[in-house]
């Protein structure tokens, strides 16, 4: 029987967002690995990291706790799951809030009334997409559907900031996570667990209103995979994929470098390895196409 | 300078610890810094910072109000959560961060043209047409931030990741014309609208 859980989205999963090809390649490893996700009807947008200047606090936290509220009384008794590291930190992050703050939650409870909503005293799990892979399939699991292996590709594990802070993954260290690399393996490439930018922080949205500042932290991130001999970059972040692939051309023209690295998801990586073709793995969605990835997807 | 601040101002006196302590996001952690330097030494925007967080709970404690709610530094918090994992003393400082960023917003005394605090507060308002993000809309506002000509620009030196993008499908010119939004508008704004209002009270109920 399918696992199921309660599935929120996000804007950047949205049809026509930069993050949509997550969507379409996490929707084919799914499919594999009989998971079941329950989207969460008229879920909206956690704003992120950066709304807080114009949302304040609560405002913050009423948006999250609506989702919560509308996953509680469509998918009852699922855990709430998201496949955007902020998506999951933001949901995340305010179920603890309003458990801890009785100001938060009654005031949370409050506004959730004028959307004639309500969230119950506990309040479902809130879980990263990884998390659920890893801990409810486990790499056995996933390495187990491989149908086409990826021999002889060196992939470099950006897992970024917020899937690895300020919660990460159970069992895990902040500063040295091995579980994307292990998923790397598991689908039978090679993975660089000494990946120095492995969990460094890509500038997130600061990508767009200083840019210099944050492709120079890019910089240093595709850099650092070269230096590794990688082949590509694989990351679970939306952000971190967007901010790492799409700037390439204007930091090769501030710094005279010349990168050209592919960065897709981890989800990509995994449909190819599954046997879906290029289109199902969002291949399709590169910027910068992943060449070795590719001929796997068409042989 | 706003009506709110010379209230804080004279509600607080001299004592911006505690004014912080009421009013900003988690901001009675403050005190338990204890100046180690950890958090200073480990923000990937590091360089930038006027003040690093370390410093600027220094300055909070020192009462150094104006300094504080008026600097660039909070705005260059990327919320890499970097700091809250190191910090011995486990403080929120990302969280403080944003609460003392946005404190110095509501009071009127946030640094003029910061281009963090126009990205979020547009980030804000196009969620709040919405209730979801359209990202080329929050993208095209952006361009034209700065005023057209500027705006053209910005436009021309990211049209080739616009086209790019365009091409491998991740940017939806039809998302212009309406785009993704809740069903349930009405009842998404009355519940900002009534969070607003309750932490306004909150806060001017400190005065
Ligand atoms: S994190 Fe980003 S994508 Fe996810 S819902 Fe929030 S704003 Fe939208
Ligand atoms: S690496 Fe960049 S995008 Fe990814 S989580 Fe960190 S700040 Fe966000
Ligand atoms: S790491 Fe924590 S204790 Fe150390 S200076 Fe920063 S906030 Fe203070
Ligand atoms: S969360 Fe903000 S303050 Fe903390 S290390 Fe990251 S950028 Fe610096």
């Amino acid at each position: 029987m399918a696992k199921e859980y309660s599935y929120y989205p996000g804007c950047s999963s949205q049809k026509g967002a930069s993050g949509s090809n997550l969507q379409r390649s996490l929707n084919s490893v799914l499919d594999v690995l009989d998971i079941k996700l329950n989207d969460i009807p008229d879920w909206n947008c956690c704003s992120a990291s950066i709304g807080y200047s114009g949302g304040g606090e609560l405002p913050r936290l009423a948006l999250s706790a609506r989702n919560i509220a509308l996953s509680e009384k469509h998918n009852p008794g699922q855990e709430i799951v998201a496949s955007c590291a902020a998506c999951w930190l933001a949901t995340r992050e305010t179920k603890e809030r309003l458990e801890h703050s009785e100001a938060m939650r009654s005031g949370a409870e409050e506004a959730l009334k004028e959307a004639h909503l309500e969230i119950s005293k506990e309040m479902p799990k809130v879980r990263h997409m990884t998390e659920v892979l890893i801990e409810d399939i486990g790499f056995e699991g996933m390495k187990e559907k491989v149908v086409k292996p990826l021999e002889g590709i060196k992939i470099a594990g950006y897992v970024g900031c917020q899937t690895n802070r300020p919660f990460g993954i159970n069992g895990e260290s902040f500063e040295n996570p091995m579980y994307l690399d292990k998923m790397v393996e598991a689908m039978g490439a090679e993975s660089i667990p000494t990946y120095e930018k492995k969990v460094a922080c890509c500038g997130g949205a600061l990508a767009f209103s200083e840019p210099q500042k944050s492709q120079a932290l890019v910089k240093g991130i595709i850099e650092a995979a070269y230096d590794n001999g990688a082949d590509m970059i694989v990351t679970p972040c939306p952000v971190c994929q967007m901010n790492v692939e799409i700037y390439q051309d204007q930091i090769n023209a501030t710094y005279g470098t010349k990168f050209h690295i592919p960065v897709t998801y981890y989800s990509t990586l995994m449909a190819v390895a599954y046997g879906k073709n290029a289109k199902e793995a969002a291949l399709d969605g590169q910027v910068i196409k992943a060449k070795k990835l590719e001929d796997i997807a068409n042989k | 300078m706003s009506n709110l601040n010379n209230q804080m101002v004279n509600k607080y006196r001299n004592d911006f610890l505690k004014e912080v302590e009421a009013n900003v996001e988690e901001g009675d952690w403050v005190k338990m810094c204890m100046q180690c330097g950890v958090c200073a030494g480990s923000c990937p925007m590091g360089p930038y910072w006027d003040h690093p967080p370390q410093e600027i709970f220094m300055m909070i404690r020192a009462g150094k109000r104006e300094e504080v709610l008026s600097s660039t530094s909070m705005w260059m918090c990327t919320s890499c959560y970097n700091c809250i994992a190191r910090c011995p003393r486990e403080l929120p400082i990302t969280h403080i961060m944003h609460g003392l960023a946005h404190y110095g917003k509501r009071l009127g005394i946030a640094p003029k043209n910061q281009p963090t605090l126009k990205f979020s507060q547009k980030f804000w308002e196009n969620l709040m047409t919405n209730g979801r993000v359209n990202e080329l809309k929050l993208g095209i506002t952006l361009y034209f931030i700065d005023g057209f000509v500027q705006g053209i620009k910005n436009a021309l030196a990211a049209s080739g990741i616009g086209l790019g993008m365009f091409k491998a499908k991740r940017l939806d010119p039809m998302e212009i014309l309406g785009g993704h939004s809740v069903k349930d508008k009405s009842g998404l704004k009355a519940m900002i609208k009534k969070a607003q209002e309750i932490e306004e009270a909150r806060i001017s109920g400190n005065q």
